[in-house]
């Protein structure tokens, strides 16, 4: 009967050759190739000794940046929680205080700001919903933890040190905001 | 029996054996090693320079697990089994000639724990012992999986037993001896066996790999049908044992075809020797060869698929033991011939 789809095929069981049953010329064949593999490297990146080099715009761990005198630039709009497709942002927002010009850059700030590392898809779509250039994704790895809470990163792991800034030059490609 | 004779020999006992595990240690090693290579990775390099300390990490693995019995399972078989199995492939051992004999002080020291008369006769006795500790260990575990295992382990290892013992049957003939000693003896030089009888020496590796349950005939353990055979059950330092007992049947079955086809000890030029030069440099080389033939043993098992069980039973009996017979007779013939039984007077 014809088949509708005409994909059949007729499986090949035709009894062994002499050849094939004596196994041999097919067993030192096969060990020919896997000596030629033998005889051959791969492609091991032996990783914490050896570093891959990262694409400049690598979706890594988040920073919250800080402007050139040092203060916050998140203003605690909400942007990037409400982007986030895997929810993994939540923060609760203050008023700045007389005497704290010099921590935030505008008088409101974000008091909390919390991404869980686990439900981060690293999409990098609260950067471009951010308003004030002040999240962003760097090329750094989020490490390994023990204990799930321990993912849960506060603004003492995503803010950037005022001494130790984090370089994200080559991801300032938005053009919201120019020098 | 002067207790100089006890002390060389009680010596000679404890060096091999702690040498048959030392090496079935670093065999696990070599193994992951060799499998990583042909499949272009690296392999374990984290324990140590180039991971050589890992077989010590994995022996304390082995220690820290839990020892489970099941419920259900025959307690002193379960762990009667992998005793059985380890000391059963440490006992050949004994009798394989490691070398040309050492003077030392001022006495001949064979490099042999012991020599049988008939010494292939009693390797061949412990080599079929060697299924009970797999079969006690499956049955008692009380499991379906290891029941099949075991089952499997035992018919293969009758259906292979005698295409082996043929194929010795053919060296025996060959020598005229049963003796150990006398078969490596008449291999002096380059007079391997192997270059006299290599259909012979391929059935007899063929069945060295079915005995001892390596690729493709690991179908006792075969982890993509029966979890893992035999040792299902078992856990910590059992396991080990099991595991462990495989690569010490390894190298004593590339011990035995060396010493079988590969002529010992025996080299090209070694007359040019003598004395203790002779013996080093002999145990060396007895050693090279057991080194290759435990490569090659890898070599196969990380190149073939596993065989279907009754592709393996069809093999074993009506290919190996009729191709084995055949090459007894002509061996016989080319013998009487050579002899001369036919045309004398």
């Amino acid at each position: 009967m014809q088949s509708l789809t005409n994909r059949k095929k007729v499986v090949s069981d035709k009894p062994m050759t002499l050849m094939e049953k004596i196994y041999i010329p097919a067993i030192v064949g096969g060990m020919w190739i896997t000596f030629k593999h033998l005889m051959r490297r791969g492609n091991t990146v032996k990783y914490p000794e050896q570093i891959r080099p990262f694409a400049p715009v690598y979706r890594g761990m988040h920073v919250l940046k800080r402007d050139e005198k040092g203060r916050e630039n998140c203003t605690a709009c909400g942007l990037c929680a409400v982007a986030c497709p895997a929810e993994a942002i939540t923060m609760t927002a203050a008023e700045r205080k007389k005497g704290e010009e010099h921590l935030f850059r505008e008088e409101k700030y974000a008091a909390v700001y919390e991404i869980n590392m686990l439900r981060c898809i690293f999409c990098g779509l609260c950067e471009e919903a951010c308003p004030k250039e002040a999240i962003f994704l760097t090329d750094r790895l989020v490490p390994t933890e023990f204990h799930r809470d321990e993912f849960i990163y506060g603004k003492d792991q995503l803010v950037e040190l005022v001494d130790n800034r984090i370089d994200i030059t080559k991801r300032q490609h938005t053009g919201k905001r120019t020098k | 029996m002067d207790l100089a004779f006890i002390i060389e020999k009680t010596t000679l006992i404890v060096i091999i054996f702690l040498l048959s595990l030392v090496i079935a240690a670093y065999s696990t090693y070599f193994e992951r090693k060799v499998a990583a290579w042909f499949q272009d990775r690296i392999g374990p390099d984290r324990a140590g320079p180039f991971g050589l300390l890992q077989p010590i990490a994995d022996g304390v693995k082995m220690f820290m697990k839990e020892d489970f019995i099941p419920k259900h399972a025959d307690k002193w078989l379960f762990i009667i089994g992998p005793g059985i199995t380890i000391f059963v492939a440490l006992i050949p051992s004994i009798i394989i000639p490691w070398g040309p004999p050492l003077e030392m002080f001022g006495r001949k020291i064979a490099l042999q724990v012991t020599n049988f008369d008939f010494g292939i006769l009693f390797i061949f006795g412990a080599l079929s012992v060697g299924v009970y500790g797999i079969m006690i260990g499956g049955w008692a575990s009380n499991n379906k999986y290891s029941l099949f295992g075991a089952v499997r382990a035992s018919s293969q290892m009758i259906s292979y037993e005698l295409a082996m013992g043929l194929s010795a049957i053919t060296i025996i003939m060959m020598t005229g001896s049963l003796d150990l000693n006398e078969i490596v003896a008449k291999q002096h030089g380059m007079n391997w066996n192997v270059f006299y009888q290599p259909v012979c020496f391929v059935i007899f590796f063929t069945c060295a790999l079915a005995e001892t349950n390596r690729a493709p005939f690991d179908l006792p353990e075969c982890d993509s049908e029966l979890i893992g055979g035999y040792h299902t059950e078992y856990s910590s330092m059992k396991l080990g044992l099991y595991l462990f007992s495989e690569y010490v049947s390894i190298f004593i079955s590339s011990a035995l075809i060396a010493v079988l086809f590969f002529g010992g000890f025996n080299f090209p030029g070694m007359d040019y020797f003598t004395g203790n030069t002779l013996a080093i440099i002999g145990l060396l080389v007895f050693f090279t060869k057991i080194s290759f033939f435990i490569f090659v043993f890898m070599w196969i098992r990380w190149t073939l698929p596993r065989f279907r069980f009754d592709q393996l039973m069809h093999l074993g009996w009506k290919t190996l033991i009729p191709v084995s017979i055949v090459n007894l007779l002509i061996t016989g013939l080319v013998i009487a011939l050579y002899e001369g039984w036919f045309w004398s007077n």
